[in-house]
């Protein structure tokens, strides 16, 4: 045989090697946190707050870290959409096309993109020591709002760079402002995209440990307020892990699958809500 | 009416104008923050004590971070080393080789490969590599590791900067144009022969920019790491030593470092230098992707 042809083949070979090994690489973490999480799930672990002693091995479950991962992830979202919601509509409606401005934000947050989450954590410590706050679901939902902002900005550019030009010249045809333009036609239009684009932020948002090790603290109680201390999930793994006990060790793996559905619910839901709302969407 | 429209049109356009203009001043405001509280120990220690000395003793006021750039660097290379054959091939599969559906099947399971969180990686490392290590390499190798090395967070950290390369070196192979492969192809040359000589030649700048966002991610990846390298603050000597990278440094010591002097401003300044390296990197990466895009259009 051709000895082009016999280099091809080693070639193909080792490409579906590779292939297969990423893929089975997904899959061998996924199956070993559910079966090593499955055995040590149980209901306490979702209904119930740590009680005394939880992390000798006693009674509890890690409710606290659930829901203070929840309300940190829901308030840094919806701080993040106030912010890049207009920032995106301004790039795309309002501003020049191809003027210095677009160019810069867009590169900014490329760049921000890949800005480390422990940085975002040292930073919004930076921003807590300066207004005095101490370890807060405030600070960490700051700290997490800037860390998730770069992530939805692009995902958010992407869809509404897709709405076609002629869908707002119509709309200004109209006597539309470009306010009104921008928020009756535009984002309704590329709604479906804006709806993944937060359910993107949202998952990293929740899954982050090193923005909020620094900024939200943690306490065995739910926080009722701004200014409390909250637990995460990311980190109640990651004392769970580091105690020397077998039984909370254990836990640490529940609570990495508890984690894991969390994200897997959302990434499905998103996808879901992709096919639903673009049945909509005007061609 | 007309008048409170147009009005509120001209409201929004200032406030919108406002928010990007300082969104697009973030990455300033973060590393002049962080300088701000860096300066402290800038101030006392000359910048190459700092870089190039070993001695990490806080209490006594030493503050030598060689050990862990060190430690950073090796979990790095090791990471980019297995991450590099890996994703180049199956970039190249995904792009040239595969069949639609393939394509559309492995996208969305890469995506979830790039959302499963740090922490999760972590608990995997724990469960699965740091034993393997332990029981199987270091023995195999004649000698003794606790598992928990560079070698653990170079294959964690190497799984998970898989995605963004893949990602963005499919990107960069698509947008070779077809017309270049066609005239090889009508050469005589094979697929293989396509792939390495023109389309490779065409698109080295865009995977190289690639390596380099993955190489970015894995530098200043903390969660995982922390969890699987060891955190020994030695210079590690092969690569089933422990390491200690920078951003578990970080991670691990900000319960006590209010409390010593200038261990704070220690951390922070370090936070910095991440930030600047992780800058450096990702503009460089960034700009060439940007040219990349203008010379196809």
């Amino acid at each position: 045989m051709d000895r082009r042809k016999i280099e091809e083949n080693i070639f193909k070979g080792l490409m579906n090697a590779s292939m297969l090994i990423i893929l089975a690489s997904l899959v061998f973490i996924l199956v070993t946190i559910i079966v090593r999480g499955l055995p040590a799930m149980n209901l306490a672990m979702i209904t119930q707050t740590p009680k005394g002693g939880y992390y000798l091995g006693k009674e509890g479950g890690i409710l606290n870290a659930i829901v203070g991962s929840l309300y940190l992830a829901g308030g840094a979202t919806l701080l993040a959409i106030l912010i890049s919601l207009p920032v995106v509509l301004y790039l795309n409606i309002y501003s020049k096309k191809g003027s210095r401005l677009v160019a810069f934000t867009r590169f900014s947050f490329d760049v921000l993109w890949g800005v480390p989450s422990i940085v975002y954590g040292a930073f919004g410590f930076t921003i807590m020591l300066f207004f005095g706050l101490r370890a807060s679901l405030l600070g960490g939902i700051i700290a997490v709002a800037l860390l998730v902002l770069p992530i939805m900005s692009r995902a958010m550019d992407e869809v509404i760079r897709m709405v076609p030009q002629e869908l707002l010249e119509s709309s200004y045809a109209l006597g539309a402002t470009r306010l009104q333009t921008a928020f009756k036609v535009v984002t309704r239009q590329a709604l479906p995209g804006i709806l993944t684009a937060v359910l993107i932020a949202f998952g990293r948002g929740i899954g982050d440990a090193a923005s909020v090790i620094f900024t939200a603290g943690f306490t065995d109680y739910i926080p009722y307020s701004l200014l409390r201390p909250a637990a995460t999930l990311p980190l109640a793994i990651f004392f769970q892990l580091g105690t020397p006990f077998p039984e909370v060790q254990e836990r640490a793996y529940a609570s990495a699958l508890i984690l894991t559905v969390i994200i897997l619910i959302i990434s499905i839901v998103s996808r879901i809500l992709i096919t639903r709302f673009t049945k909509h969407i005007v061609k | 009416m007309q008048t409170k429209r147009l009005l509120k049109d001209r409201i929004a356009s200032k406030l919108m104008l406002l928010l990007t203009v300082s969104s697009g001043l973030i990455v300033f405001v973060m590393a002049f923050g962080l300088y701000q509280r860096s300066r402290p120990i800038l101030a006392i220690k000359p910048l190459s004590e700092l870089l190039f000395s070993t001695s990490w003793h806080p209490l006594r006021g030493e503050f030598g971070f060689f050990p862990f750039i060190m430690g950073t660097l090796w979990v790095t290379g090791v990471a980019v080393a297995i991450a590099i054959p890996l994703c180049l091939l199956t970039a190249i599969y995904l792009s040239e080789y595969a069949h639609r559906w393939v394509r559309e099947w492995t996208k969305p399971l890469i995506d979830l490969l790039a959302g499963i969180p740090s922490v999760v990686y972590g608990v995997w490392g724990v469960l699965i590599i740091v034993p393997l290590i332990k029981d199987y390499v270091a023995p195999f190798c004649g000698t003794f590791s606790s598992g928990y090395s560079v070698l653990a967070g170079g294959v964690v950290l190497a799984i998970m900067v898989f995605p963004i390369i893949i990602h963005v070196s499919v990107e960069v192979f698509r947008s070779v144009p077809y017309e270049v492969r066609e005239a090889s192809l009508a050469l005589g040359a094979t697929k293989w022969q396509t792939v390495k000589h023109v389309v490779m030649r065409k698109a080295l700048p865009g995977v190289i920019a690639a390596i380099v966002l993955g190489l970015s991610r894995a530098f200043g990846e903390t969660m995982a790491v922390l969890m699987v390298a060891g955190n020994v603050a030695k210079v590690p000597s092969s690569i089933l030593d422990p390491a200690y990278p920078l951003p578990a440094l970080i991670a691990n010591n900000y319960g006590e470092m209010l409390s010593v002097p200038l261990y704070d401003s220690a951390l922070l300044l370090s936070s910095l230098a991440l930030l600047l390296v992780v800058l450096f990197f990702n503009i460089i990466s960034r700009v060439i992707l940007i040219r990349v895009e203008r010379s196809i259009q």
